[in-house]
């Protein structure tokens, strides 16, 4: 029961998280390409609920930043113009989920673009770009996870079920791909493709990459578990009886992997998410302007923007909650799969 | 000042009597040796330099960006090798990197015969390489011989061919040497700059056995390298430092008559990264830093300690966009084909050029330190920029009218924003091939991406390694777009001779072509030679003006933005005045000197 409403909860943490981050188009303010040359490098505004004059206003706004003149990034506060916050606004078109154009906001300033989270160096809004970066980095781990392990169930499956020559020949390939040093790898293969890809064929590209390269884990997972399965009593009972391979595999083994996959998922995504921000940061992901997280903190390449932007390590933080969801759902499924198995064992001791 | 060990104030009495004690004894001993030394070469022709009078003494420590590949100026390619050099070696005739015109080096006064074909020059006497050894003809004779020896591999062998033959030379006498051109060379003595004299006492031996380029690497000994410049080699210790000392013998001297260089030293530290240079140069490790980017420029003025900052205003590097016109790929697909047709049109060149930002560039990339270009010749090349090409500020509706006029019209995409699209009903999407490790030129790139967008152009920026972009434009052709800058070695035309001729090979919308493919590459072919061949600046100037002219016009290449030059020395150093022209900070080098100072006396 515990372990239950424990997973109850972390689901509970990712679907929100998740929630919020499927609806990037509508809770950024802007589009994450559009670029307002006159604002780089603007750092986050405050939202004021107190004015200058220390009067409390109604609605939340901001003073609107300009730069100072003869600087480059150096801004003031105009405390002489308050620009208000409005909830629900119509503003830049963009489609939600993928398919529902859209052009309802979340929340919008008057008269001005507000920059909550700063700006970059082109003057795009920083938040906005969090959002869909985040979207894409997710979803990239999340294809990526599910690639793999649909790709290791396959393989440790056929292994660990009909064993001899085929398990040691798919085992043996398994042990390749696992001793491979993976980060070069991606950059051999990225490198053989064609240079000038557009931003969805990136995507898929990366996913595959990704997808290909880590199933050894998951498949030599598989395997052991499917080999302690199929010599289970119930396993061979039903055998006895005459079920076929594929009804053995769909009814009594195929669930006996579930808890170790979905573990598996849980802890590859995070995984993953940080694989495509290692190849975006390294400039071999998902093409400008289109952004990503590890496309976001590739500017923290250059030192002075590491020493001056503190808005730009933003993206970096982004991901902390998501990666202790999952790896707290993880660590969850396999309690309870631990649970289950010992629940089931001292059944199966029972006179 | 207080004593802080407090129980032995005796020690400072008696250093106090002890110093100048040492000091009488030092020049006691020194000073018979000064004269006989200013004795021994009365002959000599000292050159005097104007500037501030400087003080003796002192290291000055520089960081470079790699390890210098070689000491040989013959076959040195990298900046490194060349900052190095430039401080080891000197030319006949020098250009003055503050006025960028020439002035007598070693040679001592030139005359030009009057079909422009012949020059005499007349070098300084009494000279001497670094290592003691006179100089005279000979020692140009064998320098020229060696630059202009195919099995050499010298860089620079092409600007000794004048009107397809090599310029011949021929000794007069031990002091007078005559250069004899097939062509009037417009640029004239300028020609001389950059050719180091070689000491032939150490190089003509491994010359003649074929090792040529085994001489003069960085593992040479200290004593079996010689040069003509302000400081010889000292030690070097790979990975860490390559030291230089003063050139006891060499040419040049101060208003006063001191002999320079004033420098006991210089350091050359190998710092791999820009950032790395800054926080040395912070911190007080190096004394000069040059090459600096605008972020970082920007850091260090901020905080300014002890040390000068300078923008020495826009250099000779220009960035620009172009677009692949090659006509002779061997297998040009159907696609490429189409694309070519856009790029062919004037008019759709003209409307990129008319929809970039190029202020944006400037402030965004450069951080307002730099300027926006519409040509090739850049602001800080003030002798030869062309003043009356027009500016025009950026604009969208120009653009699209620009567009209609050459047939293009507009769709509406299915998410609201509109796409360009060809006479032939295509849409008009192409990559821009940038460097990856070049930062600026990246976001130069993004930023003009953005731009075309908004005239429905769909453009995928591909950073990608610097040599094998340079493969892709040269060899292999295969690229829509790509997005480039070039550094002029001088501030003269002929110094991008090869960039202009449609025959060059760095003619980079089209390398190497056979006959000019349209009549105005013909034009600016024949403008070219004419400049090459006319006597005067101002013909000259007329000459090159009109080719900007062109340019403008004809839009090959679309000029975006040129970087300002920016470096910074301690406050200390004297005689700090930098140039636009490379090496930006050291060209004066014999002159830069330690002011008094604290900072000074703890050296």
């Amino acid at each position: 029961m515990k372990l239950q409403s424990s997973l109850t909860r972390w689901l509970v943490v990712l679907g929100v998280l998740h929630g919020v981050v499927a609806c990037a188009g509508f809770l950024a303010p802007y589009d994450p390409t559009s670029q307002d040359r006159k604002s780089p490098y603007l750092p986050p505004m405050r939202i004021h609920l107190v004015d200058a004059q220390g009067h409390l206003q109604v609605r939340p706004f901001v003073y609107p930043l300009s730069l100072r003149e003869g600087t480059f990034d150096q801004y003031r506060e105009d405390t002489t113009r308050q620009e208000r916050l409005w909830f629900f606004v119509s503003g830049d078109r963009y489609s939600l989920f993928g398919f529902l154009p859209c052009r309802l906001h979340f929340f919008g300033i008057e008269n001005t673009r507000g920059y909550l989270l700063g700006s970059d160096g082109y003057g795009r809004d920083q938040l906005s770009r969090i959002l869909y970066g985040t979207q894409i980095s997710l979803l990239a781990g999340l294809a990526g996870a599910g690639l793999t392990v649909l790709i290791g169930l396959c393989i440790g499956g056929v292994a660990g079920y009909y064993g001899g020559w085929r398990d040691d020949a798919l085992m043996r390939v398994t042990e390749l791909f696992l001793a491979l040093p993976w980060l070069y790898l991606l950059f051999a293969l990225r490198a053989f493709l064609p240079l000038a890809v557009n931003p969805l064929e990136a995507f898929f590209l990366i996913v595959g990459v990704i997808g290909t390269v880590g199933w050894g884990r998951p498949a030599r997972l598989v395997r052991g578990v499917v080999l302690s399965a199929k010599e289970r009593d119930f396993v061979r009972a039903a055998r006895g009886f005459g079920a076929t391979d594929g009804y053995l595999f769909r009814r009594h083994i195929l669930p006996e992997t579930s808890s170790v996959l979905l573990t598996q998922a849980a802890i590859l995504v995070p995984q993953f998410v940080l694989a495509e921000m290692t190849l975006s940061f390294l400039g071999l992901g998902v093409p400008e302007p289109v952004p990503s997280l590890g496309n976001l903190l590739s500017n923290l390449q250059q030192y002075s923007v590491l020493a001056s932007y503190w808005w730009m390590y933003l993206p970096a933080l982004i991901m902390v909650p998501f990666f202790l969801g999952y790896l707290g759902l993880a660590s969850t499924l396999q309690k309870r799969g631990d649970a289950y198995k010992i629940e089931r064992a001292d059944f199966g001791s029972l006179p | 000042m207080r004593n802080k060990r407090g129980k032995f104030p005796y020690r400072r009495m008696l250093s106090s009597l002890l110093l100048p004690l040492v000091f009488c004894l030092l020049t006691f001993f020194f000073y018979p040796t000064i004269a006989s030394s200013q004795q021994e070469n009365e002959n000599e022709e000292l050159l005097v330099l104007p500037g501030e009078m400087g003080r003796s003494g002192g290291r000055l420590i520089v960081s470079l960006r790699a390890e210098p590949k070689t000491l040989n100026p013959v076959t040195s390619t990298d900046a490194p090798s060349r900052d190095v050099i430039g401080a080891m070696q000197a030319d006949l005739v020098h250009i003055n990197r503050a006025t960028q015109l020439t002035e007598p080096a070693l040679a001592r006064s030139w005359k030009v015969s009057a079909d422009g074909l012949q020059y005499t020059l007349k070098l300084r006497t009494g000279i001497k390489f670094s290592d003691g050894h006179p100089m005279d003809a000979d020692d140009v004779l064998f320098t020229f011989r060696v630059y202009l020896d195919e099995k050499v591999h010298a860089t620079q062998r092409d600007f000794l061919i004048v009107g397809g033959k090599p310029i011949s030379v021929r000794k007069l006498d031990a002091h007078t040497l005559v250069f004899q051109l097939t062509k009037p060379y417009g640029a004239g003595e300028r020609l001389f700059d950059g050719f180091y004299i070689l000491p032939r006492h150490l190089l003509e031996q491994p010359y003649r056995e074929g090792k040529f380029d085994q001489a003069g690497t960085l593992v040479t000994a200290a004593s079996a390298w010689a040069g003509l410049g302000p400081f010889r080699l000292k030690e070097y210790i790979a990975g860490q430092r390559l030291v230089l000392e003063r050139n006891p013998y060499y040419w040049r001297a101060d208003l006063k008559g001191n002999r320079l260089p004033y420098l006991d030293e210089i350091v050359f530290l190998f710092v791999p990264s820009a950032d790395a240079q800054v926080l040395r140069f912070q911190s007080g490790e190096a004394d000069v830093i040059s090459r600096l980017s605008a972020e970082n420029y920007a850091v260090l003025s901020r905080q300014q300690r002890a040390y000068t900052m300078v923008d020495a205003g826009p250099g000779l590097e220009y960035n620009f966009l172009f677009f692949n016109l090659n006509d002779s790929i061997e297998k040009t697909s159907p696609e490429m084909l189409g694309k070519q047709k856009w790029f062919r049109s004037v008019k759709f060149r003209q409307a990129v050029s008319a929809a970039v930002d190029r202020e944006a560039i400037v402030r965004l990339v450069y951080q307002g330190r730099g300027a926006p270009l519409w040509g090739p010749v850049t602001p800080g090349n003030r002798r030869w920029v062309n003043a009356s090409i027009a500016h025009p500020a950026r604009s969208l509706d120009r653009a699209r009218a620009l567009l209609k006029e050459a047939g293009f019209s507009w769709s509406n995409g299915p998410s609201g924003d509109s796409a360009l699209i060809d006479p032939d009903g295509k849409a008009v999407d192409f990559s821009l091939l940038t460097s990856s490790s070049n930062a600026d030129r990246a976001k130069m790139a993004t930023l003009v991406q953005d731009d075309l967008k908004q005239l429905g152009m769909h453009v995928q920026v591909v950073p990608m390694e610097f040599r094998s972009l340079i493969d892709r434009v040269m060899q292999t052709k295969e690229y829509d777009a790509c997005l480039l800058g070039l550094v002029s070695f001088d501030a003269d035309p002929t110094a991008d001779m090869n960039v202009w001729l449609s025959s060059g090979g760095t003619h980079l919308w089209n390398p190497s072509e056979a006959h000019p493919a349209t009549p105005w590459e013909a034009e600016i072919d024949r403008l070219m030679e004419r400049q090459l061949a006319a006597p005067g600046y101002e013909e000259r100037k007329k000459l090159y003006d009109r080719l900007q002219e062109i340019l403008a016009e004809e839009q090959p290449m679309i000029f975006l933005a040129s970087p300002d030059i920016l470096v910074g020395a301690k406050t200390v150093i004297g005689n700090f005045h930098p140039s636009v022209l490379e090496p930006y900070v050291l060209w004066n080098v014999e002159q830069l000197f330690f002011r008094n100072g604290p900072e000074n006396d703890r050296r």
